[in-house]
């Protein structure tokens, strides 16, 4: 069997047939040297396959590139690494000890053993150490069937435990609307404690008191100050934290998951919603390193709720519900005194392409008006944004930002840029309002002023990334701000919502020599319009239209102030309720499907506009939803569905500056954002939202950090010890 | 079959709260502040966190309130729960009111084998006391079971701190001895002559004279 002077002879072998053989290896039995890894990587071998990884891996990437399962509960990819549930331990050959494998380096010729009894043993050691203070409670526990603690007590875990004295109990924290606690389950893995620290940048949560007294919480009872604090609930891997929305209402298994997208903010991030029976139950975030990493913020997570409040579910005229024909009645019958002059139309900022392009078609074909558009008034017709990938503001060099609150107008942009800000020492400069960011920024005036006041401290940056507001955009010299930041960097603009930079990069907008936002609606308070289509929210308040004589005619999703002032309203679907396709702040195409059906006699935009269409005898061409999408990418390629996921630049409406009078005006910028979680009609529906408005500090969220107290100026000499370090 | 068991101290249900005592450093506690900073580089200030801890645990009648705690965070700019954390972490940091004496006895293995059993036993019965931590009634005494202090060579041990100010030592106890300075402290609020050794004279904070 054995051949000693076979050069291909395993070591291992060699050994065996050595059995009796000194420890001591003869120059004969020496293991061969490895092949030297590729420049800059290890030979590392896991369970006695060769890998070669990159140095600087620790032992839990090596296995997972070997596709070996490592259980852990503190480790996470984007956060730091604490090493303190020592559920990752794995047996390296020639220790005395299994270490643990999430912050141990690998080593070259490290051997790596995820199958020995040793690994084993250690797994179920920690396992039912955890378990120790563990209730057991999970027939209770919201995190039932999609925790991490009760899958691998399942797969590592014994059934029984050698404890027999007493488990603690530990008080449940009152924090607030988001988050709902039951700390005795807490395994103590710190993931929240990191995530607040070192992503939210709001170090609320700590752990406090030591050894079996240890617990995470707040110390101070109080409601959680970050925007950003509902991801704590995803990362938490026991049921410890869990949704407060959400709580005793579903289990997992029972749940249909739908993609969608989350519409609130420019980001788009990519979510799932997860429905039963045809309700939205919760709204999870999807992973995608571009757009969200794997965030989501809390006005997108805890406001599902509005999708079953104030709804709109059946045609309205004068406020009465009526069917489908009399609403189609109605509209007929005042079309037919207006003209294509005289008819307009608004969009709102939560639509899709889909809503957008047949609001255009119906509009500017069936009814031949050029009299539309999809921005709130006075904004300039520039295209609103970023020309700059989110993902490329990791890398930034510097960043402006001009009337603009990143935590607030798109809290996972601000995520980057508090990690580059801290990390990379980006510095980051402001004006406008005084913001806290959660990140140490400069603030340089509050009037557009300081534009060119602190032109060279912005040209000493080569390649400086200046983020406007959409809102900047409404200001009188708002052209003159654009091109004086044109001359200082790139300029992104920065949405309020996805659903805006959709419609925006549909068209909707006024065609010709028709009017826009501005234009219409002081005919309407004029009068000199006769028919006013408004669908959706935000871009027109019911304050704007309540002084108009003609007909206003409502689409939309909830019984807001604006269907109220109406003379026909028709209910549309919510975005969880249709299929759309909308494109982000960056100009990257999503997709979203339809989750659940409108309710009652709500119907689909698109579906509303093609039968009112054939109803005055002008059919629009497009009966399906992929027929109205083959139209779309026609009208604008970068909707083709090849482009899904992709950000399509080329395509995008160009960015240019107007030519129009160049004075930067005293006027102090204004808060882009009031009230985060109310900040527009939708979110205003919601309960949950109002709650944990209520309960947040303030419009800025959070307190300041607090300001070092005064000491005194002449710092006396140190005596002692301190003077030889002074 | 394990049962929950609640640790009294722990599970009051109430989470402490500021009092609005509205605290600010005194004029010595100020210029303490300055030297404590002068001895770390200026944006890494919050290493003189415990020591600040000990000093306002100094200034505002021996224990930390919420109140003081968020007076230390906002003297180095840390947020609140960084403080929260240390001062819940280390048993000399006291979170709540003590009595004008705080005695801490001793159990550690050098103290428990020259019968520090008898000592805990001893202070129970004069003060009244039935577990570690508690205060007497009328805020004379309060009593820590505490691990070694570092006089096991004269085990077994107790320290006193008192609200005044001085930390005592006292030494080679027995039941009587115990009782007598328990006394002492009671009737004179002094014991000095039952001390081995003068109350400790470097302030290991200003690394000056305690204020008498």
């Amino acid at each position: 069997m054995s051949n000693p002077t076979n050069p291909t002879q395993q070591p291992a072998a060699k050994a065996n047939t050595a059995a009796p053989a000194p420890a001591s290896p003869t120059p004969a039995q020496a293991q061969p040297p490895l092949p030297p890894a590729p420049e800059g990587m290890l030979n590392v071998f896991v369970d006695g396959i060769l890998l070669h990884v990159k140095k600087g891996s620790t032992v839990m990437q090596a296995c997972t590139l070997a596709a070996k399962e490592i259980p852990h509960f503190c480790y996470h990819d984007r956060l730091s690494i604490a090493g303190n549930c020592r559920m990752c331990l794995v047996e390296i050959e020639g220790m005395p000890k299994p270490i643990a494998s999430c912050h141990w380096p690998a080593a070259e010729g490290m051997k790596i053993r995820t199958d020995s009894k040793l690994t084993a043993e250690a797994r179920k050691g920690t396992m039912e150490l955890l378990l120790i203070n563990h209730p057991l409670d999970c027939p209770i526990c919201d995190q039932g069937g999609e925790c991490a603690l009760q899958d691998q007590a399942v797969a590592y875990g014994s059934d029984r435990s050698h404890f027999h004295e007493f488990k603690r109990a530990v008080d449940d924290k009152d924090i607030g609307h988001k988050i709902k606690t039951v700390m005795t389950r807490c395994i103590h893995c710190t993931r929240c404690v990191r995530f607040a620290t070192e992503l939210a940048g709001v170090e609320e949560f700590g752990a406090t008191g030591r050894g079996e007294n240890m617990q995470i919480g707040t110390y101070v009872e109080q409601a959680l100050q970050s925007e950003l604090a509902g991801n704590m609930i995803d990362l938490c891997p026991v049921g410890a934290l869990t949704s407060a929305p959400y709580a005793f209402t579903a289990r997992p298994w029972e749940l249909k998951r739908t993609s969608s997208v989350d519409l609130l903010d420019a980001v788009g991030t990519p979510v799932t919603v997860d429905t039963r029976a045809g309700q939205v139950m919760r709204v999870l975030p999807e992973e995608c390193d571009e757009i969200n990493e794997e965030w989501l913020t809390d006005a997108a997570r805890f406001s599902y709720d509005a999708l079953s409040t104030n709804r709109l579910t059946t045609p309205l005229i004068g406020g009465k519900p009526a069917t489908w024909p009399q609403a189609f009645e109605a509209i007929k019958k005042a079309l037919k005194s207006s003209t294509p002059a005289t008819t307009a139309g608004l969009m709102g900022n939560l639509q899709s392409a889909e809503d957008a392009y047949a609001f255009k078609a119906f509009l500017t074909q069936t009814l031949g008006t050029q009299n539309l558009d999809s921005r709130p008034a006075g904004t300039l017709p520039n295209s609103a944004f970023l020309t700059t990938p989110l993902k490329s503001f990791d890398t930034a060099e510097a960043v402006l930002l001009i009337g603009c609150n990143p935590r607030l107008e798109a809290p996972l942009l601000n995520i980057r840029l508090r990690r580059a800000a801290l990390k990379r020492r980006m510095p980051v400069y402001a004006i406008g309002t005084q913001m806290n960011l959660a990140y140490p920024h400069t603030h340089l005036g509050e009037t557009p002023e300081a534009l060119t006041q602190h032109a060279t401290t912005f040209k000493a940056h080569a390649a400086l990334q200046i983020l406007i507001s959409q809102s900047v955009l409404q200001r009188p010299d708002a052209s003159a701000i654009l091109a004086a930041a044109a001359k200082l960097g790139t300029v992104n603009i920065l949405a309020d919502t996805t659903g805006r930079t959709t419609t925006h990069s549909i068209g909707a907008l006024p065609q010709g020599k028709g009017n826009g936002t501005s234009g219409i609606l002081a005919a309407w308070q004029k009068g000199q319009l006769k028919t006013l289509f408004i669908h959706g929210e935000d871009t027109a308040s019911a304050m704007d239209v309540k002084s108009g004589k003609g007909t206003l005619i409502y689409l939309g999703t909830h019984n807001t102030p604006l269907a109220k002032a109406a003379d026909v309203v028709l209910p549309t679907a919510a975005w969880a309720e249709k299929s759309g396709l909308y494109m982000n702040g960056e100009g990257r195409l999503l997709g979203a499907d339809q989750a659940t059906l409108p309710p009652l006699n709500a119907k689909e935009d698109w579906k509303i506009y093609r039968a009112l269409s054939a109803e005055l005898g002008n059919p629009l061409p497009f009966n399906t939803l992929s027929q109205l999408r083959t139209l779309i990418a026609q009208a604008n390629p970068a909707f083709a569905p090849a482009n899904l996921g992709q950000i399509t630049a080329a395509q995008r409406p160009e960015f240019r500056i107007p030519n129009s009078e160049f004075r930067l005006s005293t006027k102090p910028f204004t808060a882009p954002v009031e009230k985060y979680y109310l900040r527009n009609e939708y979110l205003k529906q919601s309960q949950t939202m109002h709650a944990i408005q209520a309960e947040s500090g303030s419009a800025n969220l959070g307190p300041q950090p607090g300001a070092p107290m005064p000491l005194p100026t002449k710092p006396a000499k140190p005596k002692g010890r301190g003077a030889a370090h002074a | 079959m394990p049962t929950i068991r609640i640790n009294a101290q722990q599970s009051t249900g109430q989470t402490p709260h500021s009092l609005g005592l509205n605290l600010s450093w005194s004029k010595s506690a100020q210029s303490a502040i300055t030297s404590l900073l002068a001895r770390y580089p200026a944006e890494r200030s919050r290493s003189a966190l415990i020591p600040l801890l000990h000093l306002a645990q100094r200034e505002f009648g021996g224990w930390l309130s919420v109140d003081a705690m968020q007076l230390v965070a906002d003297t180095l700019g840390l947020p609140y729960i960084r403080v929260y954390e240390v001062a819940s972490f280390y048993t000399m940091f006291n979170l709540q009111p003590l009595g004008k004496h705080h005695i801490q006895v001793c159990t550690n293995c050098a103290c428990l084998i020259r019968g520090s059993d008898e000592i805990v036993k001893e202070v129970k019965a004069t003060t009244g006391l039935t577990s570690s931590g508690q205060t007497t009634a009328d805020g004379e005494f309060t009593f820590t079971e505490v691990e070694c202090l570092g006089a096991c060579v004269a085990a077994p041990m107790m320290q006193v701190t008192h609200s005044t100010g001085g930390i005592h030592y006292f030494t080679n106890l027995d039941a009587k001895k115990t009782r007598e300075i328990l006394k002492s402290l009671r009737e004179k609020g002094e014991a000095d002559k039952f001390a081995d050794t003068p109350p400790a004279e470097v302030d290991p904070i200003s690394h000056g004279k305690y204020a008498k």
